[in-house]
């Protein structure tokens, strides 16, 4: 029963992987990318380690399943926020059905001249 | 049963790696380039900690913290190297 459980939370985990990555190929711009990308990257292999500690229940497993669940929630928001920054500077272009963009103007890919 | 879903979740990891690969390949700008990477090497812990799970051995892991901490740098170092190179034009 428990086997069984903790395949399920590992084929979960796999099926949130596989939705960030249609949404990173079908999503229209860099931002709603990344937003898909994250949030399903983190959940996806947080359900992963999730399986795999109660399929494996030892101190090697859950020490270095920790550390792995604990160094990417850290590190995913940072990249993130990182290659988000370095692409609003550079004047990526957004999503022509985006409402608001709080750039300012000379930052903008159109020069400020568009919505 | 349980090796059934162990298979079936490595086989989804990488049609999914698959697909981000086609994003690597064509997408428009830099930017899309480097988030596509950077979740490719997300997908590949994920599948390192999936064979770890279905061989028992607890050394994969080790490996899977190593891949994470060398995405995460590239992935800094990509974003930097995108915002100086836009800088340097100028």
């Amino acid at each position: 029963m428990r086997e069984i459980i903790a395949g399920l939370l590992v084929f979960a985990g796999a099926l949130l992987a596989l939705l960030a990555a249609v949404g990173v190929l079908r999503l229209p711009d860099v931002f709603t990318r990344m937003q898909s990308s994250t949030k399903a990257s983190t959940l996806g292999l947080g359900l992963l380690l999730g399986g795999l500690v109660l399929l494996h229940p030892s101190t090697e497993f859950v020490i270095r399943a920790g550390s792995i669940a604990a160094f990417i929630m850290l590190t995913v928001p940072v990249s993130a926020h990182v290659i988000a920054r370095a692409a609003a500077r550079t004047g990526a272009p957004l999503w022509i059905g985006t409402t608001v963009d709080e750039r300012p103007f000379e930052e903008r890919d159109d020069g400020g001249h568009g919505a | 049963m349980l090796n059934l879903l162990l298979l079936a979740a490595l086989a989804i990891l990488a049609v999914s790696g698959f697909l981000v690969l086609l994003r690597i390949v064509s997408g428009p700008t830099l930017p899309d380039r480097v988030v596509a990477i950077d979740l490719m090497g997300v997908l590949i812990v994920g599948f390192v900690v999936v064979s770890a799970a279905a061989t028992g051995s607890y050394f994969f892991l080790d490996i899977a913290i190593v891949i994470a901490l060398i995405s995460f740098v590239g992935t800094v170092a990509y974003a930097r190297y995108i915002e100086m190179g836009e800088a340097e034009e100028e």
